[in-house]
């Protein structure tokens, strides 16, 4: 070390914060429907006629209130676009190498963000035929809905 | 009221990628106090700055209003202070409606951050997602830019040979600029050889962790001679916001930095902008973001990125003389580096990588995951 830099102090620091966000009821019922039916719901925009996942209260474009047009979606979708994950990092729900995919649902016109298993990374391909796969446990997130796998 | 805001003057540290050793108030000290010793500048009273734009972000600092971590540094105590948390381009913007406006005749912008400070960026770039869908499936930055990137290869013809070029071509500039951190020339095969981290990017297709620190005085016309000889005029600016979920987005079609754009080229007059700018400083933190807000910049024609590259579009249009973020710029800062580099090259003080007559340039920044906001500022020094 040169000795301008010594005598150098570096603390050490995190942020962790419990905190506790709330859904918003359109959220709610999107999450609890996953947990307790695992069926996947998204909202559709008449106006628009746009089918929305993740559902929201109001449409960002006309802005109707859109959060009682529920729609039940396919648990089955197509692979539009995908990334091979081969970095490490605490955020991240599965060790490298993992698929992460943009997946569009039967009934949906906006694809949604998830983990693709069960098949080698390189086998993925965009087009790809997906299925959902529901976790065991409730985690009380989106994860209920564990990963898409191929059909 | 002004009709005219000009920038009187550029400071910048030389950017690391770990200034462990350097706090943030210590890397912006510098380049406030070269903006004093280069233009004279005072704060406060009639004459001297009463307002202080600011720069950075919340969590890359692990502090809640993280402009309050600098106020006294950015002589800020006892006068007016705001923080933009976007891009640093927009920073410039704010001070642009200081002056306008006629609030303001003179205002400095300064803008850090340390992006080295936290174990991991993409753990910081992740918390920019919503916490019910995104966050939990571990978006951030670089994944979600990955996927950006396939998106646009499939529908441009980009391929990894071009990305390749646009590394070597963004190391060679970049090792003519001392301010630069990856100032090592990297070729083409090198680069088609780094790792794979996030497919289809590659290892040395991101930019480097980025640690710095930028000031500008801007002032209006009335003012501006005061302080410089060599004002670069704001003569444009406009700036747009995609959808905020990637899957409501359409990755590959560049539609809010098309808006940005059109908004600036409107106010500065701009009607083709392939031929009109003697250089543009794009904010493309990863390779194929060069060619792809090259083509939503107009600077090359649409889904022509790889044949642009191909015909060494980026030496003939002065693309990032710089060296671009690939050289190393930090996030928030990155805009405000690029349009720091168009500043000097305006004033003829651009060193070895002088750009000899130009006259008009194009700096831009970009704020969020893959794009989803996008500010374009157009200077001239006449
Ligand atoms: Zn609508």
């Amino acid at each position: 070390m040169n000795q301008e830099n010594k005598d150098c102090y570096v603390v050490d620091g995190k942020l962790a914060l419990p905190y506790q966000y709330f859904a918003g009821r359109t959220g709610s019922r999107f999450l609890i429907s996953l947990r307790d039916k695992k069926k996947i719901f998204g909202v559709k925009c008449n106006k628009c006629d746009k089918v929305f996942v993740p559902p929201r209260q109001t449409c960002e474009r006309c802005f109707e209130n859109i959060s009682n047009n529920w729609v039940e979606l396919s648990d089955t979708g197509e692979i539009v676009n995908f990334s091979v994950v081969r970095y490490e990092g605490k955020h991240l729900p599965r060790k490298p190498p993992f698929v992460l995919a943009l997946i569009k649902l039967g009934g949906a016109d906006t694809p949604m963000t998830h983990i693709v298993e069960g098949i080698e990374p390189e086998k993925v391909e965009v087009g790809m035929k997906v299925k959902a796969t529901f976790s065991d446990e409730p985690t009380n997130t989106i994860l209920d809905l564990d990963h898409f796998e191929p059909v | 009221m002004a009709n005219r805001a000009a920038i009187c003057a550029v400071a910048q540290i030389p950017f690391e990628s770990n200034l462990w050793q350097q706090r943030v108030q210590g890397m912006v000290f510098p380049v406030v106090k070269s903006i004093m010793e280069q233009t004279g500048v005072s704060f406060g009273g009639e004459k001297g700055i009463q307002n202080v734009v600011t720069c950075s972000d919340d969590v890359f600092d692990a502090r809640t209003i993280s402009d309050n971590g600098v106020t006294d540094e950015v002589g800020a105590h006892y006068q007016g202070e705001e923080k933009v948390a976007m891009d640093g381009v927009n920073a410039i913007a704010y001070a642009l409606a200081c002056i306008l406006s006629g609030h303001d005749d003179v205002t400095m912008v300064v803008a850090h951050c340390k992006e080295s400070q936290s174990e991991d960026r993409n753990m910081c770039t992740n918390l920019a997602f919503d916490p019910f869908y995104c966050r939990p499936v571990g978006l951030d930055y670089l994944n979600l830019a990955a996927m950006q990137a396939r998106a646009y290869m499939d529908v441009s013809g980009i391929t990894d040979k071009h990305l390749a070029k646009v590394v070597e071509l963004s190391r060679k500039n970049a090792a003519e600029n001392p301010l630069a951190i990856a100032r090592e020339p990297v070729s083409a095969e090198e680069v088609m050889k780094s790792p794979m981290i996030c497919d289809p990017i590659r290892d040395l297709h991101v930019y480097p962790v980025s640690d710095g620190a930028i000031a500008m005085l801007i002032a209006n016309e009335d003012r501006c001679r005061e302080f410089t000889d060599k004002p670069v005029w704001i003569t444009g600016f406009g700036n747009c916001m995609d959808s905020y979920f990637p899957g409501d987005r359409n990755l590959a079609s560049n539609f809010s930095l098309k808006r940005a754009a059109e908004r600036a080229y409107i106010m500065a007059g701009v009607t083709n902008p392939e031929k009109e700018f003697d250089m543009a400083e794009v904010h493309s933190s990863y390779a194929y973001q060069l060619p792809m807000w090259c083509e939503g910049l107009g600077l090359c024609g649409e889904g022509n990125g790889g044949e642009w590259i191909d015909g060494g579009g980026m030496e003939k249009k002065n693309v990032n003389p710089s060296g671009g973020p690939l050289g190393g710029f930090p996030i928030m800062v990155g805009g405000l580096a690029g349009a720091a580099e168009a500043v000097l090259q305006l004033r003829g003080e651009a060193g070895k990588r002088q750009i000899y007559g130009a006259k008009k340039a194009l700096a831009h920044g970009t704020t969020g995951a893959a794009g989803q906001h996008h500010a374009v500022m157009i200077l001239e020094n006449k």
